[in-house]
């Protein structure tokens, strides 16, 4: 490798950190991902093969002209998915986008894997495991993301367990792991291609066995976790095919990948392994005994125009948004509403849980695309301390974000975790369809407090009912 | 040769840990989305492999890594930059 070459390659590095570093500040992230792009492209023009050959500097053969043709079409399928996809949606397409990422990991890795094996140069033990590697965690995170595509477009939602399921796992992992020490020794034996296939394949369908179990809820974390997986393939495709750039951008993407699926699951006050293992909606037990609990209560619910006067003559409210607002479609009415109430003089905040919607910020991309400002939206540790002092917290389809019960009881399945203390303002408005429970399965003990009343219908007419009946008072 | 890679790779779990520390929960989707179009450099794998792709299933295998590659780079960028437009302060007349 020349030094020119390695000099870019530190470019491209810099730039992808500090791409990544500014993605986490609001004012600069548009930039920040801009400046990897730009890192992107850079490392694009100037790729290099591992014998150290410029790439575009070869003769044009019939490869290159597929090379040409695959880009242009996953540029439009990119560009299609990237662009069609709806607001509410979001989630669903960066778990695509990340399986296809870990399906080409895969398969970079199997055909320099097959070809080395056939080839004379041999194979070194570290290179045949980074190889080994890629194919089993890329393959593992393409079919794991297609599972989790699906969960959060409403397919088979609910955890899928059996009895013995994680020991089913186990051992498919362990075959899956003793295949591939054989073949980091083996791997220019003559049975070395038809075990490898065994195990791409093993890969394939242990990462849909591991995303299965797993309920539609807790697919952000399942995503992230993808994602970081993808980038440490990606990281040993980089060691197998001997391209710098593409270590450093996986290691990069596995690291604070890993660190943002922590991240997730402090907010949900939940280790890792118990989001992976732990099947989470199937457990009943906690839900069947709220409801117990509740037998004697019930709601009050309320009407439009009567939360309208509320809402109007109000100091401070605060909207909770939730997964019901993104499904109705409502962020451009909420945002009217809450334009209509600032026109009065009511302060109105939005308090945002870090993991209500489908994904951490889900909310925050739906509000800004009604072009709320993000100063507006607060998060909840910021909020949390002062809801004693607002009038009205309206809840648009959020549910288990407010749910007291994680700090009341015990038995709760979301016990510990902490919520949007939204019982503490002087009334609370609950925007909901039906009394149905929300992602966790559990009744919501704010439903039945004496200071809640629940507004019943689909949010985005509510809130259409609500912006007139405003404007009229 | 080896070694310096390894070494590179270590420095950039750090760098990894270290750069996102300090990220508001309402930009973990997007930074989720821009990582996640950062590992589409697997595109420059797929470039790489098919480059030199001998067999046909070889070049048929390359070339579905190509598009995989080239869409999780292009739509991952793309999709962040969706998500990051509609971020901004002020409101809009």
């Amino acid at each position: 490798m020349s030094s020119t070459v390695a000099l870019i390659i530190i470019g491209v590095a810099v730039l992808f950190i500090i791409g990544i570093k500014l993605l986490s500040s609001p004012k600069t992230a548009r930039i920040g991902n801009l400046i990897a792009a730009a890192g992107m492209l850079v490392a694009l023009i100037t790729l290099h093969k591992p014998t150290g050959d410029y790439v575009w500097s070869q003769g044009w053969t019939f490869n290159y002209t597929l090379i040409a043709i695959g880009t242009i079409i996953g540029l439009i399928i990119g560009a299609i998915g990237a662009y069609s996809v709806k607001m509410t949606a979001m989630p669903q397409m960066v778990a695509m986008f990340n399986g296809l990422g870990g399906g080409a990991a895969a398969l970079v890795a199997s055909l320099e894997f097959v070809r080395r094996s056939h080839s004379l140069e041999g194979i070194t033990a570290f290179i045949a495991g980074s190889m080994l590697f890629a194919t089993l965690i890329g393959s593992l995170s393409f079919s794991g993301s297609i599972i989790a595509y699906l969960k959060l477009e409403g397919k088979f939602e609910k955890p899928m367990t059996f009895p013995g399921q994680n020991i089913l796992n186990g051992l498919i992992l362990l075959v899956i792991l003793g295949l591939c020490g054989w073949l980091t020794m083996n791997a220019s034996g003559g049975n070395a291609t038809m075990a490898f296939i065994v195990m791409f394949l093993l890969a394939l369908f242990f990462g849909i066995a591991m995303v299965m179990p797993i309920g539609g809820a807790d697919m952000p974390v399942v995503i992230s976790l993808l994602n970081s997986f993808t980038g440490l393939a990606v990281a040993a495709d980089g060691f197998a095919i001997n391209n710098l750039a593409m270590v450093v951008a996986g290691t990069l993407v596995g690291s604070s990948g890993t660190l943002l699926t922590l991240l997730m699951c402090k907010a949900m006050n939940r280790p890792v392994t118990n989001v992976l293992f732990g099947a989470f909606g199937s457990s009943g037990g906690g839900g069947a005994a709220g409801a117990g609990d509740l037998a004697g209560k019930t709601v009050k619910p309320i009407q439009a125009d009567e939360v309208a006067l509320l809402l109007a003559y109000a100091q401070r409210v605060v909207i909770v948004p939730g997964y019901g607002m993104a499904v109705a479609q409502a962020q451009h009415s909420v945002r009217e509403l809450s334009d209509e109430l600032g026109k009065r003089g009511v302060e109105v905040q939005f308090a945002i849980h870090p993991v209500a919607g489908r994904m951490p910020g889900h909310m925050n991309v739906l509000l800004a695309e009604a072009n709320v400002p993000y100063d507006q939206l607060i998060e909840m540790e910021a909020i949390n301390p002062s809801m004693d002092r607002v009038d009205v917290c309206l809840v648009i389809g959020a549910n288990d974000v407010v749910n007291p019960a994680a700090r009341e009881e015990k038995s709760s399945p979301i016990y510990g975790m902490p919520i949007i203390e939204a019982d503490r303002c002087k009334t609370v408005i609950v925007m909901k369809r039906s009394m149905a429970a929300g992602f966790a399965g559990i009744e919501n003990h704010l439903f039945y407090k004496d200071n809640t009343r629940m507004l019943f219908g689909d949010a985005k007419a509510s809130l259409n009912a609500l912006v007139a009946a405003v404007k009229a008072s | 040769m080896d070694t310096n890679v390894l070494f590179i790779f270590i420095l950039a779990i750090f760098v990894g840990f270290e750069v996102i520390s300090k990220v508001p929960s309402m930009l973990h989707t997007p930074l989720m989305s821009g990582t996640n179009a950062i590992h589409g450099i697997i595109f420059f794998g797929g470039i790489l492999v098919l480059a030199d792709a001998a067999t046909p299933l070889a070049q048929a295998l390359g070339f579905i890594a190509v598009i995989f590659g080239s869409a999780n780079v292009f739509g991952g960028f793309m999709v962040t930059d969706r998500m990051l437009k509609m971020f901004r302060k002020k409101k809009q007349p």
